[in-house]
C-alpha cells in the first residue's frame, strides 16, 4: 500500500494519535510535547529531563519506522527545495522556535488545548506569516 | 519510576512520529500546499490540528483534575500570559522558516527515518539557530 495522498479522514486520525502522544505526556510526564523544546533541551544541561527528552526524540525518529512496517511503504517526503534555501530556514525555524518558545506543537496543539493567550497569539503570527511567505514565493515564480 | 518516565517518553515519540507520517505532515511539499491559499489548496493540515488540539484538550481537562502526573510530582508546564515582542518576533522569524521550506521542528526530526541528506542539513541548520538562540539569551541574562 503506498500512502501518496493521505485523505482529509487520514489526517484528522493522524492528528488524534498525534494529540494522544500530548495527552499521555502531559498525564504520565506532566510535561508538554513541544518538539521545539524537547529538541533544544539536547543541547542544554545534562539532567534526568534529557534522557527522557532524548528517549522521545529517538521514538520520534522510530515513528516514520513503524509507519512503514505497519503500511509497507515510506511515507511520502517532498522536499523540491535547494539546499541553500533550506539551510536558511532551518536556522530560521531553530532560532524563531526558541525565541517565541515553541512551534506547530508546543504552541499549536497543547498550547492551545490549554486556550493559552500565548499560544493563540504564536499560532496565528506564524500561521500569517508563513502563508505570506508561500503567497510571496508563488508572486516570485518560486513555485 | 525514572525508567518508566524514559519509557512514556519513547512511547509518545512513537506515537508523535507515527502520527505525523499518517497524517501527511511530513510531506513539506503538503504542507506547502496547505499554506498556499491561492494555489491548489490542500486542508490536510487543518484536519491534522484539528484532531490533535481535540484529543489534547481532553487530556488538558483531565489534567486539571488531577493533583499531580502519574509519574512526577508537578505538572510542568509554562506559566506566562504576556504576549510580548519576544513571543511575536520569535513566532514570525518561525512562521518565515516554515513558509521556506515546509518544515516544522516535528515533522523535520521524524524526517531523520528516511536518512535523506537534505533532511539532516535541515535539522543541523535549526540546531544552529536553536543554540545560537540559547547562546545569545544566556549571555544576555548574565
Amino acid at each position: 500500500m503506498t500512502h501518496i495522498a493521505p485523505t482529509y479522514v487520514d489526517s484528522f486520525i493522524g492528528g488524534i494519535l498525534i494529540g494522544l502522544s500530548s495527552l499521555i505526556l502531559l498525564l504520565l510526564n506532566g510535561r508538554i510535547a513541544g518538539i521545539s523544546g524537547i529538541f533544544a533541551s539536547l543541547f542544554g544541561r545534562a539532567d534526568r529531563q534529557l534522557w527522557v527528552s532524548l528517549a522521545f526524540v529517538i521514538g520520534l525518529i522510530l515513528g516514520p519506522l513503524l509507519f512503514r512496517a505497519v503500511l509497507g511503504d515510506w511515507p511520502l517526503v517532498r522536499i523540491p527545495q535547494s539546499f541553500p534555501l533550506i539551510i536558511v530556514a532551518g536556522l530560521l525555524v531553530g532560532f524563531g522556535t526558541r525565541l517565541g518558545s515553541g512551534c506547530t506543537s508546543g504552541h499549536g496543539v497543547t498550547g492551545l488545548a490549554r486556550l493559552s493567550p500565548r499560544s493563540m497569539a504564536a499560532v496565528a503570527v506564524f500561521m500569517i506569516v508563513a502563508v505570506l511567505t508561500v503567497y510571496l514565493k508563488r508572486a516570485g515564480g518560486w513555485i | 519510576m525514572s525508567i518508566l518516565r524514559l519509557l512514556v517518553g519513547l512511547a509518545s515519540g512513537v506515537l508523535f512520529g507515527f502520527g505525523l507520517a499518517f497524517s501527511g505532515m511530513m510531506d513539506p511539499g503538503r504542507v506547502e500546499a496547505f499554506l498556499d491559499i491561492t494555489g491548489p489548496w490542500s486542508a490536510n493540515l487543518a484536519f491534522v490540528l484539528c484532531g490533535a488540539v481535540l484529543v489534547a484538550s481532553i487530556g488538558v481537562q483531565i489534567s486539571k483534575r488531577m493533583r499531580h502526573p502519574v509519574l512526577a510530582d508537578t505538572f510542568n508546564l509554562p506559566s506566562g500570559t504576556t504576549i510580548d515582542a519576544r513571543l511575536l518576533c520569535g513566532a514570525a522569524i518561525f512562521g518565515l522558516g516554515w513558509g521556506l521550506a515546509g518544515f516544522c521542528p516535528g515533522p523535520a526530526v521524524a524526517s531523520l527515518s528516511l536518512g535523506l541528506p537534505i533532511v539532516l542539513a535541515f535539522v543541523a541548520a535549526m540546531s544552529v539557530g536553536m543554540i545560537l538562540h540559547d547562546r545569545l539569551a544566556k549571555s544576555r541574562n548574565r
